[in-house]
C-alpha cells in the first residue's frame, strides 16, 4: 500500500494556494470597463510612436484621394495595432500603419474624392473604427483569465482521458506487460471526476454569459436583425446551440466517468473473487467504452476546442486532439510510475516496463506530429482563404508557441527517445517527459488562445497559475487515490506475466 | 588455429541448447558457431555476442537520405529554376518546405531501410549463388548444432557434450577454413 508522503501533500497544497491566488490576480487585473481598455491602449501607444493621433492629423491636412480598406472583422480577428488597416496614399503619410489585416473576411474598398465634407466623414468613420477596436481589445483582455483557466483545465481533463483510453486499450488488447501499472493508471484517472466537475462548471458559465470564450454563444449571432448577426454561425446553429452543446458535454463526461468508476470497481472486486467474472466484465466494458470514447472524443474536440474558431473547420481535428492528449496521458503514466518506483513502491516494475512506456511516448509523439503536419500542410498547400486564416494567425501572432510546440513535441523526443538504452534511463525519460508535457500544454494553448485572446496572448501569471492550481489538485487527488488500493492487482489473469515481463 | 578438428554437438530442443551454451561458456570452451532452424530468444546474450550496431548504421543512413532529399529539392526547386508553380513560394527553401516534407520523409526512410539491408547482407556475407555453409542439413529443420573447436582435449570435450544432453556428438575434420 502506498502512503501519501506529507511533503508531497504540502507541496500540492502550496501549488493550489499559489494557483488560486494567481488565478484571482488574473481576474482582478483584467479590465472591467471600456475606459480601462482605453487607458491600456493609450499607454501602449506611448510606446509605439503614435497611431491614432498621427492618423487624425492626416485627416485635418486634407488629402487628394483616400483609399480606405475597411476590413470587417469577426470576433476572432486580430491585428497587431489596428484591427482595420487604413492605407493613406498621400505623401504626408509617413507614419507606418500596420497594414496586415489578419482574419479579415471581406475588404471593402471605398475611393472618395477629396472634399471638405469628406474629412468629416473620415473622422467619423475613424471614430467608429476606434470604438470597435477598443471593444475588440476589451473582449480579448476580458477573455484572458478565463482562457488561461480553460486551457489548463481542459489540458488536465484530457490527460486523464488519455490515461483512461490507454488503460482501456491495455485491457482489450490483453496486454501482458501492463497489468502491474493498472493501479497507477486508475490512480491517475481518479482525477477525472474531480476535473470533470470543474470543467463542466466552466462550460456552464459560458452559457450564462459569464465569460465569452465561445463566439457562437454571443447574443444575436443567429438573429438577422441584430448587429451581431453572423450568417456562417447562424447556419451552424442546428449543431452549435447551447442546449444541445451542453447536453453533449454532460453525456460525454458522464459516460467517461461511469466507465472509470465501474472499471475500477470491477478491478478491485476481481482481487477478492474466485473466478474471472469481473475480469471478463471489464474486458467487455472496455471494448464498449473504446467505441463510445472515439465517437465522443471526436465530437468533444469539435465542441470544446474547434468551436472556439467557429468559422473554421478541419476534418482530422478530433484525431489531432486525441494524439495530443494521448501522448500526454502516457507520459503522465510514465512520470508517476517512475516517481513511485523511485520511492520503492513498485517492486514489480522493471526497466522493461519503463522501456515500453517510453516507446509509446516516442511513437505517439511521432503520430501527433504526423497529424499536426498533415493538417497544416493540407491547408497550407491548398491555401483556401476561409481555412488558412487559422494558421495565418497562429504563425504570425503565435510564432514562438506554434513552432515551439513542434520542436518540443517532435524534434526533442525523437532525438532523445530513439535510442533504446536511453528509453530505460530514468532521468532521460523524465526530462523527455517534461518537455513533451510542456509541449502539449503549448499545443492546447495554440488551439484555444488565438480564438479567444488573439494577439493579447502572453504566458504570464494567469496562465501559469491556472496550471499550478490544476497540477496541485492533480497531485492531491491522484496520490490520495493511490493510497486507497494495493498497487498491484492480485488476481488479474495476466499479472504473473506482467511481473516477469522482460524485453 | 592449431587444430583442424571441431566438435559438433547436436540438440533437438532449444531449451537444452540454451542450457548447454551456458554450461559450455562456464567451462570456458570456445563456441565457434551455433546453427539453429529459427531464432532462439536470448541465444546471443547466452553466447556473449556483442550487440549489433545495425540500428546506428540505419540512423546515419537516414540522416544521409534526409540530406540528399534536402539538397536535391533545394537545388532543383529553389536554386536552379525557381519557377512560380501554382503560386507556391519558391524564394527560399523554408518558404516552400511543407511541400518538400513528403519527399524528405520518404527519402529518409528509403535510405535508412535499403542501406541498412545492404549493410546486413554484406556484414553477414549473404548474396545470390553464395555457397551455403551448413554443417548438417537437419539444422534447418528441427536440430540445433553447436560447433566447438578441439585443441587437444577431444575425449574430454566429447564427454562434456554428452553430459549436456546432446543427442549426437561428432568430431569432424574440417579443412582450414577461410573465415
Amino acid at each position: 500500500m502506498y502512503t501519501f508522503s506529507s511533503k508531497l501533500k504540502t507541496f500540492s497544497f502550496v501549488l493550489m494556494i499559489v494557483g488560486i491566488l494567481g488565478i484571482g490576480y488574473g481576474f482582478l487585473t483584467a479590465p472591467k470597463t471600456i475606459q480601462d481598455v482605453e487607458a491600456i491602449l493609450k499607454a501602449e501607444e506611448a510606446h509605439h510612436e503614435g497611431g491614432h493621433e498621427a492618423a487624425a492629423t492626416h485627416e485635418a491636412a486634407g488629402a487628394e484621394s483616400h483609399e480606405t480598406v475597411a476590413a470587417t472583422h469577426e470576433e476572432t480577428a486580430k491585428t497587431a495595432e489596428h484591427s482595420t488597416a487604413v492605407e493613406h496614399e498621400e505623401a504626408v503619410a509617413e507614419t507606418t500603419h500596420d497594414t496586415i489585416a489578419k482574419d479579415t473576411v471581406a475588404a471593402v474598398t471605398v475611393a472618395e474624392p477629396a472634399h471638405a465634407e469628406h474629412a468629416e466623414n473620415k473622422a467619423e468613420a475613424h471614430a467608429d473604427e476606434h470604438a470597435e477596436h477598443v471593444e475588440h481589445v476589451f473582449h480579448q483582455l476580458q477573455n484572458k483569465p478565463w482562457a488561461a483557466l480553460y486551457v489548463a483545465c481542459i489540458f488536465f481533463l484530457l490527460i486523464t482521458m488519455g490515461v483512461l483510453a490507454f488503460y482501456a486499450i491495455q485491457q482489450v488488447a490483453q496486454a501482458g506487460w501492463s497489468p502491474v501499472l493498472f493501479r497507477v493508471m486508475q490512480g491517475i484517472t481518479a482525477y477525472l471526476p474531480v476535473i470533470s466537475v470543474v470543467f463542466f462548471a466552466i462550460l456552464l458559465l459560458s452559457g450564462f454569459h459569464i465569460h465569452h470564450l465561445f463566439v457562437w454563444m454571443k447574443e444575436g449571432v443567429t438573429d438577422p436583425t441584430s448587429p451581431n448577426y453572423d450568417e456562417i454561425i447562424a447556419g451552424k446553429s442546428g449543431y452549435l446551440n447551447f442546449a444541445f452543446w451542453i447536453s453533449r458535454a454532460a453525456i460525454f463526461l458522464l459516460g467517461w466517468n461511469v466507465y472509470r468508476y465501474l472499471s475500477r470497481k470491477n478491478c478491485l472486486a476481481q482481487d477478492e473473487a474466485n473466478d474471472d467474472v469481473f475480469y471478463k466484465k471489464n474486458f467487455k466494458m472496455s471494448a464498449a467504452f473504446l467505441v463510445f470514447f472515439i465517437v465522443s472524443e471526436s465530437i468533444m474536440a469539435w465542441d470544446w476546442i474547434m468551436s472556439i474558431d467557429a468559422h473554421w473547420f478541419s476534418t482530422l481535428f478530433g484525431w489531432y486532439v486525441f494524439a495530443s492528449f494521448f501522448v500526454s496521458g502516457i507520459t503522465v503514466i510514465q512520470l508517476v510510475t517512475i516517481y513511485l518506483k523511485s520511492k520503492g513502491y513498485l517492486e514489480n516494475v522493471n526497466s522493461s516496463h519503463i522501456h515500453d512506456l517510453s516507446k509509446f511516448m516516442f511513437g505517439i509523439s511521432v503520430f501527433w506530429t504526423y497529424l499536426w503536419f498533415s493538417q497544416f500542410m493540407l491547408i497550407w498547400y491548398a491555401n483556401i482563404p476561409e481555412e488558412v486564416t487559422y494558421f495565418k494567425t497562429r504563425i504570425e501572432v503565435f510564432t514562438v508557441p506554434f513552432w515551439g510546440a513542434f520542436f518540443m513535441n517532435f524534434v526533442f523526443p525523437i532525438l532523445l527517445l530513439i535510442n533504446s538504452d536511453f528509453k530505460r534511463i530514468y532521468w532521460i525519460v523524465v526530462m523527455g517527459g517534461i518537455v513533451i508535457l510542456v509541449g502539449h500544454y503549448v499545443d492546447f494553448f495554440n488551439m484555444i488562445m488565438p480564438g479567444t485572446v488573439g494577439d493579447r496572448w502572453f504566458i504570464g501569471v494567469p496562465e501559469i497559475s491556472a496550471l499550478l492550481f490544476f497540477f496541485g489538485l492533480f497531485i492531491y487527488v491522484v496520490f490520495n487515490a493511490l493510497t486507497k488500493a494495493p498497487l498491484v492487482p492480485k488476481r488479474n489473469p495476466f499479472i504473473e506475466e506482467s511481473k516477469h515481463f522482460h524485453y | 588455429m592449431s587444430s583442424n578438428k571441431v566438435i559438433h554437438a547436436i540438440y533437438n530442443d532449444d531449451d537444452v541448447l540454451m542450457d548447454a551454451v551456458h554450461k559450455t561458456r562456464a567451462a570456458h570452451h570456445h563456441i565457434e558457431e551455433v546453427f539453429t532452424p529459427f531464432p532462439v530468444h536470448g541465444l546471443d546474450k547466452a553466447m556473449g555476442l556483442a550487440p549489433t550496431r545495425l540500428a546506428i548504421c540505419a540512423f546515419i543512413y537516414g540522416c544521409i537520405g534526409l540530406s540528399v532529399a534536402t539538397t536535391m529539392l533545394n537545388y532543383i526547386m529553389i536554386q536552379d529554376w525557381p519557377q512560380d508553380i501554382g503560386g507556391k513560394p519558391s524564394f527560399a527553401f523554408y518558404q516552400n518546405m511543407p511541400a518538400f516534407v513528403p519527399v524528405m520523409f520518404e527519402m529518409t526512410v528509403f535510405h535508412a531501410a535499403h542501406l541498412m539491408v545492404i549493410t546486413f547482407y554484406m556484414r553477414s556475407r549473404l548474396w545470390p549463388f553464395k555457397k551455403a555453409e551448413n554443417p548438417d542439413v537437419r539444422t534447418t529443420d528441427d536440430h540445433f548444432l553447436m560447433e566447438v573447436s578441439v585443441k587437444d582435449n577431444e575425449d574430454e570435450l566429447v564427454k562434456f557434450f554428452k553430459s549436456t544432453g546432446a543427442v549426437e556428438v561428432k568430431v569432424v575434420e574440417v579443412e582450414n577454413d577461410k573465415h
